[in-house]
């Protein structure tokens, strides 16, 4: 076994490791360790990516001394690999360009807690993409929920307590959920080893016994699923928690917690239960149509929105909309257009929120779009990169939003009933998001004089903030390489799901 | 033979006070429980006055079901819909439960070949007499790894949300109104916090032979430490248990705990044999890793029980 395939398990534990070491260090020493950390893991990560597409496989790695239905195993190959670099790179960008706002608005004794929970919230991504094992899901899943709750409230004012709490409640009911369903997938099969579930299940659905629990197994995992991934009616947590916690936070939140779920999702459906037995159970049926009401409602929620981070996070809603419409397709071109649009969602959600801060911060902190008029005069950066991000959110070519639509559209010539649905959602939504993302790239080049108003707020230049500048310019470049790009990319995914399952 | 003593003497006597006792004539703890009485709660009139018409004004703003046609509706569908929901979640889990495998069996799917290896080579391969600690410590480490940092992660949590910086001393805090040297109760805990104590490590270290382990002894070591808490208030425990303690402790432990299975999965996946003994079954040095991370889980495990009873009681400590 060659040393690249031990990283894997080296970053889960390196991750793991960094949370209590962050716990006893003063907040410097402790944000230094949280960068080294997630830059390490990013580079093992990649090279685990490498090393899978070099063999072209992806290989079992026994965690211990037993074998897998006994003991633990983690499996790799070039999905998994692919998800934990670009996770580690997009969070790298979040946590580097969140650092004033976080020192602003959290209290400094606090501040050394909220790198404990970064690094734990990374493990637990990372062993969400890696895991075999549905137990170890749970239990890292339980990390996860936990951690994004301290993310959201280490801000304290009133509306994050209200949003940690609501976030508390909705996304213990999903935990609760996706744990009845392992115990009954437990009882019907006996394993919690994802490849021998499958091949259990396979029996079972062969054979038609025990049809009702299985049905309702698969409902409750994805049901379970679908609320801590603010699938459209149980969104209700989703804005405020997004809207109010720091910077980082926010845009780590929608830009990786939620897609760590949903890769989780992705899993269950091609590793544990089998994407057949899914297709059969109709259940991906629902998740479509609940998928077009959010890309719908979602927009619609977020023209009506008056404070553009809150207008960003019900974005979010439409966007995860798209992932669960591709889910709903039932073809393996829908899946690769989900997984395309995760990348392509996580390069562009958290691009908006660093670049609406920056616009905020030009405009005396007011966040409705009165106080926000011709801020991208002031912060001629902070504008350019919302501008990007809005392109790319309504898919202007070149950038990646482009991309992910025009996959879907075309998995969706492959469906026959879903078709018109699938194109017709699209289409409305693509024009809801132009109208409230336009609207406010219009505002934001509106100069206060023309629109007869008195807007105050001092300038910021590129000098001034040099970290947050840089950031937003990656965030740019990530953004174009996935639009531009794109073919690499897709063909990688395409591949690592031949592999998945 | 007894022989009749005067009244004076018997006054002396511990009978008579008992008596008294039981009569209510005197109170043994009067005069000897230092008690401060709580200070009644006053409010300045104009504080008073802006308080009721805040609530008065959020009242009629928010909840003004009058006037507020929308939020009333709301009300409405929200107790038919949380009514429905139960109701169905409820009917969807009694169904799919009655169409499971029958509990008990010989048949179920949950009787297989993992359950039997636990179960018939368990002692062999772990050095464990108690089968469940090893497979939770040896067979699935991994997933007990994940379970002891989702400990240290929800105290971390609670720390976020009710640490109160030192500085910033707060009227709230209930330091003032506890009880000092309560008698009763100090008594009590001089007499069972040792045992207690000693009990829940003799759990945690013979977690391996018998029932017991790492979780439940640390619960109970915690739960003597909040004992003697309650009855020698902060000011004793803080001599020798802070927040630092607690998370250089839970550090120490949970790097011990990463390092040692960061070892024993490096060598399983790579085929090395791990060069840890497991003893013979049965000692109390014997198991191999399991011995050192039962006591790395019950270290964690009683401070994070310990944690979480200070903030919820005053915010810090």
């Amino acid at each position: 076994m060659e040393l690249v395939q031990n990283f894997p398990f080296f970053s889960i534990i390196l991750a793991l490791f960094s949370g209590p070491l962050c716990s006893i260090l003063d907040r410097r020493a402790a944000r230094r360790v949280n960068t080294a950390v997630i830059l390490l893991i990013g580079a093992m990560s990649l090279m685990v990516l490498h090393f899978t597409i070099r063999t072209g496989e992806s290989y079992v790695y026994q965690m211990g001394h037993f074998p897998a239905p006994w003991g633990n195993e983690i499996r790799v190959g070039q999905l998994e690999a692919c998800m934990a670099s670009f996770f580690c790179i997009v969070m790298l960008l979040c946590m580097l360009s969140g650092r004033r706002e976080l020192e602003r608005e959290v209290q400094t004794t606090k501040q050394n807690l909220y790198y404990v929970m970064i690094g734990l919230l990374l493990s637990s991504l990372l062993a969400l993409i890696y895991t075999n094992d549905l137990f170890t899901a749970y239990v890292f899943v339980e990390i996860n929920t936990i951690s994004a709750c301290g993310l959201i409230m280490i801000r304290q004012n009133g509306r994050t307590l209200e949003a940690a709490m609501r976030y508390m409640i909705m996304s213990l009911l999903g935990s609760g959920l996706l744990l009845m369903g392992i115990c009954f997938l437990y009882d019907l099969t006996g394993h919690l080893l994802m490849s021998n579930i499958k091949e259990s299940v396979g029996v079972l659905a062969a054979s038609g016994a025990y049809h009702v629990p299985l049905l309702i197994t698969i409902c409750l995992m994805s049901v379970g699923i679908a609320i801590k991934s603010a699938l459209f009616p149980f969104h209700a947590w989703l804005p405020d928690a997004y809207g109010y916690s720091t910077l980082s936070s926010s845009a780590i939140l929608s830009s990786l917690v939620s897609k760590g779920y949903i890769f989780l999702l992705i899993k269950i459906f091609y590793r544990v239960i089998g994407f057949d037995v899914i297709r059969e159970s109709k259940v991906i049926n629902v998740l479509f149509v609940f998928g077009i009401m959010g890309m719908i409602l979602g927009s619609v929620f977020a023209i009506q929105e008056n404070h553009i981070r809150r207008m960003i996070a019900y974005s979010s809603v439409a966007q995860i909309g798209y992932i669960y419409m591709g889910f709903g397709l039932g073809t393996t071109a829908g899946m690769i257009a989900a997984l395309y649009h995760i990348l392509s969602h996580a390069a562009t959600k958290s691009l908006l929120f660093v670049a609406a801060s920056g616009l905020t911060d030009v405009s005396d902190d007011r966040t409705d779009f009165l106080g926000l008029t011709g801020a991208g005069y002031r912060n001629i950066l902070a504008g350019m990169a919302f501008t990007a991000g809005s392109l790319s959110m309504v898919g202007i070519p070149a950038f990646a939003g482009f991309i992910s639509k025009l996959l879907f559209a075309q998995a969706a010539y492959e469906t026959n009933r879903k078709l018109v649905l699938a194109l017709v959602a699209l289409a409305v939504s693509t024009v809801l998001n132009a109208v409230y993302f336009m609207k406010t790239v219009i505002r934001l080049y509106t100069p206060g004089w023309r629109a007869g108003l008195a807007v105050s707020g001092a300038r910021i230049r590129i000098k001034d903030q040099p970290l947050k500048s840089a950031m937003l310019v990656c965030f740019v470049i990530l953004n174009l390489i996935l639009g531009l790009c794109s073919e690499p990319v897709v063909r990688l995914l395409a591949e690592g799901l031949e592999r998945f399952a | 033979m007894s022989r009749k003593r005067t009244r004076e003497e018997y006054e002396k006597t511990r009978s008579f006070r008992l008596k008294q006792w039981v009569d209510g004539s005197r109170d043994p703890f009067l005069d000897r429980i230092e008690m401060k009485p709580k200070k009644p709660f006053t409010e300045p009139q104009e504080v008073k006055e802006r308080r009721e018409v805040d609530r008065e004004r959020m009242l009629s703003r928010v909840y003004d079901m009058n006037r507020n046609a929308r939020l009333r509706e709301f009300h409405r569908l929200y107790q038919v819909f949380a009514v429905l929901f139960c109701v169905i979640l409820v009917v969807m889990l009694l169904t799919a439960v009655s169409w499971l495998p029958t509990v008990g069996a010989e048949d179920r799917p949950v009787n297989n070949e993992v359950a039997a290896r636990y179960i018939e080579n368990g002692l062999q391969e772990t050095g464990a007499v108690n089968i469940v600690t090893g497979m939770i410590l040896d067979y699935r480490a991994f997933d007990t790894l994940g379970e002891s940092h989702v400990l240290f992660t929800a105290t971390c949590t609670v720390l976020i949300l009710l640490r109160q910086d030192k500085k910033r001393k707060r009227k709230t805090n209930d330091r003032m109104y506890e009880p000092k040297n309560d008698v009763i109760l100090q008594t009590a805990a001089r007499v069972l916090v040792p045992p207690i104590v000693i009990f829940g490590i003799y759990v945690i270290l013979c977690g391996h032979l018998g029932p017991g382990g790492g979780f439940s002894g640390g619960a109970i070591i915690g739960a003597g430490l909040i004992l003697y808490l309650c009855a020698f208030g902060f000011e004793k425990t803080e001599r020798f248990f802070t927040a630092r303690t607690y998370k250089v402790m839970s550090f120490c432990a949970l790097a011990c705990y990463s390092l040692s299975k960061c070892y024993s999965f490096y060598t399983g996946a790579n085929g090395i044999e791990s060069a840890i003994p497991l003893g013979t079954p049965g000692a109390i040095l014997s198991s191999g890793l399991i011995f050192v991370l039962n006591i790395c889980v019950g270290v964690v495990v009683a401070g994070t029980m310990y944690t979480f009873y200070c903030m919820f009681r005053k915010g810090g400590y």
